[in-house]
């Protein structure tokens, strides 16, 4: 028989060496693609005005100082709508809208992965089929019905909306479909809990995974939400839309606008960092199975 | 008082017609109406009735202002035939998510895959390194920065430097370059929801099926790949094929903070862009609608398609 290859003294079946380099050049190559424009970023934060300017321009700092974000908190301090006003506006539509969107979404998914009645299978497939459109389809007429809900230029048209997002409800379902086991519940049911009972105290605490992930994927949507065509007043708009209004103001406010885009991407990222093994537990059961 | 187990046994079909037994599950389950009832309200006012909305207002020339009129099949046939402009963005989008969709699928699934054996603690931090351009934002204007019009741009700067290019390039206002370049800038930010269920996906797979497939004769990767762990993928890649495809129409957002709008002789301009000049712009509704509707039909045969390639993986 011929000799096993091992690493780090464990068998690897059906792995040549060679293979195993040529994926780690790969994975090098593809890394530094990914990885060098998001360097580049925080160089840019760093470098101080005579470096931005330079020529030729360098890609690494030399003398990395801060004064980008003290720069930065300046021009948030003079703007129009004082910018607590903006976090307070991002702060209230995320939360607003990823619990309201956790709440609802989780009831559903626990009825259509756990209750079997009659429509059950047909809600779902035609949830599950408006995940293979994009928004912008039906952003004109979301328009027209906001206007006439009278909707249109307030918190409830960020809100509302993200409460009926359907990746949340997808993940959930499919998530409870492997997680929760049904004689649990069905056991509960035979102890007299009712059905709203039996989701929220036995089947909740069941995926938690699933619901960070709800919680943290609407909240980046909602983060990362810029101008959106919903809202025009300026008191109203979010914070990331404000900081966009800084980056727009010119080659003077290059420094600040690379602090505001470090200051915008660290957020979501941390996040994840956080969360990372609890949402790809979720995406364990993302599968679609037909 | 607890109720008798026999309230929740299904109800047995016997002695009904099939109506009668769906009335009386439905009976039986009233309360699960009740819990999807919320959810499924919002969803129907911001998912289903627009879609269904766009549709009738397609036939229409409705323009927020008068009172619309029924013009029929008017607005498809000037798409067709009297708007240059749509036939061009047609052909971009095409040629855009044909590239996007299959390639970011592509790569997703390989960076996965190629992680998918480091250990735990270095797999988390490869992750983070490629998932976080699609998490982070507007982060992708840093590619303006980097293909800069001027020679301040770190890209014309090195390649001048070099000696293989004596002017600098305005890459995003040059019809030559701006498409490739925002399909490179898509394709970084790509690795979203894909990327992570395909790795999830691959950590799910029983070990002891790889052992066993390696004493049933399993040589290299490539055929533990193709016997083995794609088709014990299979849900995570009709998944992941959905996502990438959505997403590889949803760039036009990428494409007007990189290139303008409209851009350089519109090179990039895309689906999506005629549709918010039309709709969020001019207020041509109806011939918006039928634009979204175009959009729409293209999305669901694209994903019927591929889920039709997909079914036939690993047989």
């Amino acid at each position: 028989m011929a000799k096993l290859r091992t690493r780090k003294h464990k068998v690897v079946l059906s792995r040549s060496a060679g293979g195993d380099a040529g994926i780690v050049v790969l994975l090098v190559l593809l890394g530094a693609f990914m990885v060098l424009p998001m360097v580049y970023v925080i160089m840019q934060s760093l470098k101080p005005l005579d470096e931005l300017w330079n020529y030729p321009p360098r890609f690494y700092v030399v003398n990395p100082t801060l004064k980008n974000f003290r720069d930065l908190f300046i021009l948030m301090n003079d703007s129009w709508v004082p910018f607590s006003r903006y976090i307070f506006n991002t702060v209230f539509t995320s939360v607003g809208g990823t619990f309201g969107h956790l709440f609802l979404a989780s009831m559903c998914a626990y009825a259509l992965a756990k209750i079997k009645f009659p429509g059950a299978k047909g809600t779902f497939k035609l949830i599950r089929t408006s995940l293979m459109f994009h928004a912008t389809v039906t952003a004109v007429a979301s328009f027209i019905l906001m206007s006439t809900f009278k909707m249109v230029d307030t918190y409830w048209a960020i809100i509302i909306p993200a409460w009926g997002d359907t990746l949340g409800l997808y993940l959930m379902k499919q998530f409870m479909d492997s997680n929760v086991p049904d004689t649990v519940l069905e056991s509960a049911r035979l102890d007299g809990a009712s059905e709203l009972r039996t989701y929220w105290i036995i089947a909740m605490p069941m995926v938690k995974p699933a619901w960070l992930t709800l919680i943290i994927e609407c909240f980046r949507k909602l983060w990362n939400a810029g101008s959106s065509i919903y809202i025009y007043s300026e008191q109203l708009k979010s914070f990331n839309y404000a900081i966009g209004q800084i980056t727009a103001g010119g080659i003077k406010r290059a420094g600040a606008s690379a602090a505001a885009t470090v200051l915008m991407m660290m957020v979501p990222i941390l996040v994840f960092v956080i969360s990372q093994s609890n949402i790809i537990e979720t995406m364990g059961s993302s599968g679609m199975k037909d | 008082m607890a109720k008798t187990s026999a309230e929740y046994q299904a109800v047995a079909r016997k002695d009904m017609t099939y109506r009668q037994w769906i009335w009386k599950e439905m009976k039986r389950n009233w309360f699960a109406y009740v819990m999807i009832a919320p959810y499924m309200l919002i969803f129907s006012m911001f998912t289903i009735v627009p879609v269904a909305l766009s549709m009738v207002i397609s036939f229409t020339d409705f323009n927020m202002l008068q009172m619309p009129n029924i013009v029929w099949f008017e607005n498809y046939i000037n798409l067709f035939f009297a708007d240059d402009i749509f036939l061009i963005a047609c052909k971009n989008t095409l040629i855009f998510s044909a590239v996007v969709g299959p390639a970011s699928y592509l790569m997703a699934f390989l960076i996965a895959w190629f992680i998918n054996e480091l250990g735990p603690r270095i797999r988390s931090v490869v992750t983070l390194i490629f998932y976080a351009p699609s998490i982070s934002g507007q982060v992708y204007l840093i590619w303006a920065t980097l293909f800069d019009a001027d020679a301040y741009g770190w890209v014309n700067a090195t390649l001048l430097e070099i000696g293989f290019i004596d002017e600098p390039i305005a890459w995003f206002q040059d019809a030559d370059y701006v498409m490739p370049l925002c399909i490179v800038v898509a394709l970084w930010t790509s690795l979203g929801t894909t990327f992570l269920a395909f790795i999830a996906g691959l950590q799910g797979i029983d070990r002891a099926q790889y052992e066993a497939g390696a004493v049933d004769g399993v040589k290299n990767r490539w055929q533990e790949l193709w016997y083995i762990t794609l088709p014990n993928m299979k849900p995570q890649l009709m998944f992941g094929a959905i996502m990438a495809i959505t997403n590889a129409f949803g760039f036009g957002g990428v494409v007007t903070a990189l290139a303008g709008f409209p851009s350089v002789d519109y090179a990039a301009h895309t689906i999506m862009h005629h549709l918010d000049d039309y709709g969020g712009q001019r207020y041509e509704i109806g011939y918006s609608s039928a634009i979204a509707v175009i959009l729409f039909l293209i999305m669901i045969g694209a994903n019927g398609l591929v889920r039709k390639m997909l079914s036939k993986v690993g047989t």
